[in-house]
């Protein structure tokens, strides 16, 4: 009885939609079941994004040694909608040489784009949206159209500061893309298949109650820690946020937004950082699958937003913690560092592949990842040697 | 190694985090409308008209010479003088500011009013609660609201107050030490020659 409750809690979701579906004439049912599924993901996402910045704000508050907000409702969990509010009733200011049409669709198409992520995440057991063969390079091609909204924003927003910003974000994005892609084709690898739903499949087996998960790999471990790199760079959060770097330049492609639009930008970001987690944790932490066998009686949704509620957090500690990249080392640090360590990364994978099963290729492929980790931190963090200061003029 | 200065400075903001929630004193926050931080003497936010004694009106220093009304750099002192006198602290007969406003959206906090003010009259207060939801009358402070007592003086700037009271005390001493010393002079002139008048003496504050 426990086992078929849990079952159902588990299909809860499914199991709703269904039984609203049928009550649909049936030429209506598939329209019916898509904006079903549209407004939930639009609905829960959209929560998650306010849980979020309420526990940002909090969080980074506390790193501070600062309350955060604590006026609007008890302990201040009223305060997202005060934000909310604040940000529909502002004046919607566009610049007057600004081309506006673009400039009106920018936060559009950032919204749009980063929404059609979710389409092909595993949320649950049996509940991605679209369960497509695919998956994996529909949402990064998704993700790669963020791009193409940054820099619409800061191109038609004819602003230095919005145009720098634009600059830096596709300088940024296009370079940790690459290392991005190569962390998952890692997975891709390891189960064969570009679908996401297969990958959090192959993860949701035990061994001894502990979960298959690609992180316990040492190749995966090590293509974790660089996709989650790639991930931060990608959604512009400290320490990779020079996109926007307001100590700089204002607020980088978004200066010339206001009220709504902003709004959308903002919310664009965030729900780019919580879809990112769960591609994240589909590609590496199992998706929605129980860290221990045991807890298999918790539904599969609630782990799935446990995971990138956990992956935000970290996300936050990040933030709290680092101080912004310079451009320079942004780039060497993605084209000198990351990206060659996914290479030599996918080697292993191939290596691990060949070389059977045993405790042997755990040694082998742990070693040569911590080697190249060791030796690559060690160049990388060498600092060039200048002379003494010498001033041609000035004597 | 790469990364471990990462691993330190995460160490350091978990335990900011944690200890925050442990102890208090780690918060710097004042919640403001509840709880206060304790004022600061230096401070300055407005000017304050000081009196003397327990009645605001008699007790008022200002002798309206308008100085402070010349030398505000945004003009926001109005004073109208009055036309009858009464005596100041050392007993002298003074003309009285019979309307003395200031504006709180003009005024810069500047206190220049105070550095030129020769009578110790007029102060810097500390109140900062200054907001109104009336922005024409609420904002403009008439004498009465402005009047504060030396007292009150004490309260907010002790160390400043101190001393100006001490040269008060200083300056009605001299007075009263002259007046005397003219009095005793007049009574010894008078005691030689009863005919001859006693010379008037007095300070030449009434500054015009």
């Amino acid at each position: 009885m426990t086992s078929s409750f849990a079952e159902n809690l588990d299909q809860i979701f499914v199991l709703l939609k269904h039984w609203i579906v049928a009550l649909v004439p049936v030429p209506l049912q598939p329209l019916v079941g898509a904006v079903l599924s549209v407004a939930a993901i639009i609905v829960v996402f959209a929560t998650l994004f306010a849980i979020a910045v309420l526990m940002e704000r909090k969080g980074l508050g506390r790193m501070q040694n600062r309350y955060g907000p604590n006026r609007v409702g008890p302990l201040g969990i009223l305060q997202p909608a005060a934000d909310g509010i604040k940000a529909l009733i502002k004046e919607d200011v566009v610049p007057y040489n600004a081309d506006h049409v673009v400039h009106f669709l920018a936060p559009i198409v950032l919204v749009v784009v980063v929404f059609m992520g979710y389409a092909v995440l595993p949320i649950g057991r049996n509940m991605t949206f679209v369960p497509m063969d695919a998956g994996l390079l529909f949402y990064f091609a998704m993700g790669a159209s963020a791009e193409l909204s940054v820099f619409m924003a800061g191109w038609s927003s004819r602003n230095k500061y919005s145009m720098l910003g634009a600059m830096r974000a596709i300088a940024q994005m296009i370079s940790y893309e690459i290392p991005l892609l190569m962390t998952s084709v890692i997975v891709v690898m390891m189960t064969g298949s570009l679908s996401l739903d297969k990958i959090a499949e192959v993860q949701n087996q035990y061994t001894w109650g502990l979960p298959h998960w690609f992180v316990f790999t040492p190749m995966g471990f090590a293509a974790f820690v660089m996709f989650a790199i790639a991930a931060t760079a990608e959604t512009n959060r400290s320490p990779f946020d020079l996109p926007e770097g307001e100590s700089e330049i204002i607020a980088g492609y978004f200066t010339e937004y206001s009220g709504f639009k902003f709004a959308e930008f903002f919310l664009g970001e965030y729900v780019a950082m919580l879809s990112i987690s769960g591609l994240g944790a589909t590609l590496f932490l199992g998706g929605w699958s129980a860290p221990l066998e045991v807890l298999n009686v918790v539904p599969s949704w609630f782990w799935f937003v446990v995971k990138i509620m956990t992956a935000m957090c970290v996300f936050i500690w990040m933030r709290g913690t680092l101080p912004r990249l310079r451009q320079d080392q942004l780039m060497n640090f993605a084209w000198k560092f990351v990206l060659p360590m996914t290479l030599l990364d996918l080697m292993v994978a191939g290596l691990w592949r060949f070389m059977g099963e045993g405790i042997l290729r755990w040694v082998v492929c742990s070693a040569i990842l911590l080697a190249a980790y060791v030796i690559g931190g060690r160049a990388g963090m060498k600092r060039e040697q200048f002379g003494p200061r010498s001033y041609r003029y000035a004597e | 190694m790469l990364g471990e200065g990462i691993l330190k400075g995460l160490a350091e903001t978990a335990r900011n985090f944690a200890g925050s929630f442990v102890s208090k004193e780690r918060l710097t926050t004042v919640q403001y409308p509840e709880e206060r931080a304790p004022a600061i003497e230096a401070s300055r936010v407005f000017p304050f008209l000081v009196y003397d004694g327990p009645e605001w009106e008699a007790g008022l220093r200002c002798v309206a010479c308008q100085i402070c009304e010349k030398e505000c750099p945004p003009k926001c002192i109005y004073i109208e003088k009055s036309k009858d006198k009464k005596p100041d602290y050392v007993g002298k007969l003074q003309i009285y500011p019979a309307r003395f406003d200031i504006d709180v959206s003009v005024c810069m906090s500047c206190q220049i009013c105070v550095e030129v003010c020769p009578f110790e009259a007029i102060k810097m207060d500390t109140e900062f609660e200054l907001a109104t939801d009336d922005r024409f009358g609420g904002l403009l402070h008439d004498r009465k609201s402005l009047a504060k007592s030396n007292e009150y003086y004490h309260t907010i700037h002790p160390t400043e107050a101190a001393e100006v009271d001490a040269r008060l005390a200083e300056e009605k001493a001299k007075v009263e030490e002259k007046a005397r010393a003219a009095a005793a002079a007049a009574a010894a002139k008078a005691a030689e020659a009863p005919k001859s008048e006693a010379p008037k003496t007095g300070e030449g504050t009434e500054a015009q």
